[in-house]
């Protein structure tokens, strides 16, 4: 295995109407998820480095092992500011248009 | 022609029945088709009127830039119980409301207008209905105008539970995990305008950037309507020039000239010491202490009653409004007003609870899908930083006269029955 080298850096970010509090994340990645006195995951919004492996690791590990699907593993554009790129499916199901 | 330095600008013109289309067209000439829109809406510098107070330039041209079919959203949903200036606008002149609906349907390109009110107001649907009637007769062309009622919820004006109520019939807040985000009704991007902001752009487009700039400070300019309730002799929907002192204001109304403290923007907002009244009227004057214009409110406080109680009443209520998806609103905020109601009580347990709520402050703020809990966070805060020497007194277990009187100032709805709550 090459050394890939990572530039830019991601945040993990939970959706909090998914979430229903079990608390899997906590266990998946403790060193990133604290959960509070309800139960729900605690996440810090600052970006991390793609660069920390370990960390960029846990984080997908948590993305990939909660039930609900809440977590997702955002790549923040260089320079954007913190805004994470936007994905594909984001929004509500597409229809076709309709009159209201 | 209205005069650009006087007043009234958004109720010119205001009958006790709203305005027809004929006497509208009369008091404010025809809307005339500006071709530069979109220049004189960025030059005006108009800001949103619905709480959030972002530039509605910026948001006209996130929609403009999006493809396919687009959707005007004019908010009248009016979720704050102490607002009254979406429905006193459209109860007086509506078609100012949906001239500025068409002319950001035409920035943007949009094909269909939907206007929002509230069901449980049927008066104000009623006039809306009217008047959208009486548009129809008049012009076949130009995007077609429809009422919505959807039931009538604190979070149900957040733009996201209004568009996806409109997608969905759901007044529920989306997901947004980007910025800014563009909300979408089937596949259309949706532009979410407040009924108050739109009543502006209708004069933006009439008369120009340097007349509606007349009014108001540099950042915030033109006149905005406010509610003032509380503590007041003549609750009133009043409208002021923007950078108007907050005494000026509440005197109009006739409020007690020495309050404890007036709250701000609504049960979302924040407290405004009384000592501080001079303080103007803007986003600009007041977001030095941390404070904005919201959605227009002024409630009144007067000196004799007790904050912790107000507050333990507003937040209790909140708690109840929060639509219960998401983890830190549903448990966090009920918790808040638990801890609040242990303050209230006073006693040995109060110092923990006050510990306690500033903690979960911190835990709360930024977790919820809409900005409910933030609000309610930014709200407890404040009281607990205005209302100190109320808090300091409970503490000490002198429950204040304020706490055990029934005398109310802030209006709160009554807590209605989970099972009975609707959400669509
Ligand atoms: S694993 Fe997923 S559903 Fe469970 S608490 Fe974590 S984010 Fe929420
Ligand atoms: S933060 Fe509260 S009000 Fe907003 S979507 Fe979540 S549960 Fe509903």
């Amino acid at each position: 295995m090459g050394v890939i080298r990572r530039h830019g850096s991601f945040v993990l970010q939970v959706n909090p109407i998914l979430c229903d509090g079990f608390g899997h994340c906590a266990e998946l990645a403790p060193d990133l998820v604290h959960l509070d006195e309800w139960g729900y995951p605690i996440i810090s919004p600052d970006p991390l480095p793609l660069a920390d492996v370990g960390a960029y690791e846990s984080a997908r590990y948590a993305e990939r092992g909660c039930p609900r699907q809440a977590l997702h593993v955002a790549k923040v554009h260089e320079g954007g500011a913190g805004t994470p790129a936007p994905r594909a499916g984001d929004g509500p199901v597409s229809r076709s248009p309709r009159p209201l | 022609m209205i005069e650009a330095r006087s007043l009234p600008r958004l109720f010119a013109g205001a009958g006790t029945r709203p305005a027809t289309l004929a006497e509208h067209e009369v008091t404010f000439q025809p809307a005339a088709a500006r071709r530069a829109l979109l220049e004189e809406l960025e030059a005006s510098g108009l800001v949103g009127r619905g709480g959030a107070g972002f530039p509605t330039v910026r948001k006209v041209q996130l929609i403009k830039a999006q493809r396919g079919h687009k959707y005007v959203v004019v908010n009248a949903m009016e979720g704050e119980p102490a607002a009254h200036k979406d429905h006193r606008l459209l109860s007086t002149n509506p078609h100012l409301v949906l001239d500025g609906a068409e002319m950001l349907a035409q920035m943007v390109g949009a094909s269909r207008i939907a206007v929002c009110v509230a069901r449980d107001n049927p008066t104000v649907v009623n006039h809306v209905e009217r008047a959208i009637h009486e548009r129809e007769r008049r012009n076949l062309r130009g995007p077609a105008i429809d009422l919505h009622t959807p039931p009538w919820r604190y979070v149900a004006g957040e733009e996201s539970a209004l568009v996806h109520w409109l997608d969905d019939n759901e007044s529920l807040p989306q997901y947004r995990p980007t910025k800014p985000h563009v909300l979408r009704i089937g596949r259309g991007a949706a532009l979410v305008d407040n009924a108050e902001t739109c009543a502006n752009v209708g004069l933006i487009g009439r008369y120009g950037a340097d007349w509606f700039r007349a009014l108001g400070t540099a950042q915030h300019p033109g006149s905005t309507v406010v509610s003032v309730t509380g503590a007041v002799t003549r609750p009133s929907v009043l409208e002021v020039n923007l950078g108007t002192p907050v005494a000026t204001i509440l005197a109009t109304a006739g409020a007690d000239p020495d309050p404890q403290a007036v709250l701000l923007g609504g049960f979302g907002g924040a407290w405004l010491r009384g000592e501080d009244l001079a303080t103007p009227y803007c986003n600009e004057a007041l977001a030095t202490l941390g404070l904005s214009v919201g959605a227009g409110i002024i409630a009144v406080v007067p000196r004799t009653a007790c904050g912790v109680a107000e507050a333990h009443r507003v937040v209790r209520w909140m708690a109840h409004e929060s639509a219960r998806q998401c983890g830190p609103c549903a448990f966090g905020l009920p918790a808040l007003a638990d801890d609040l109601a242990q303050v209230l009580r006073g006693g040995p347990d109060a110092v923990a609870a006050v510990a306690r709520l500033r903690e979960r402050c911190g835990v709360i703020e930024g977790r919820g899908a809409c900005r409910h809990p933030d609000g309610v966070v930014r709200f407890v805060r404040s009281s607990l930083e205005v209302f100190r020497r109320d808090v300091d007194d409970h503490l000490r277990g002198a429950v204040c006269a304020g706490a055990r009187s029934t005398q109310h100032y802030l209006t709160v709805p009554a807590l209605e029955h989970e099972e009975d709550l609707v959400w669509e």
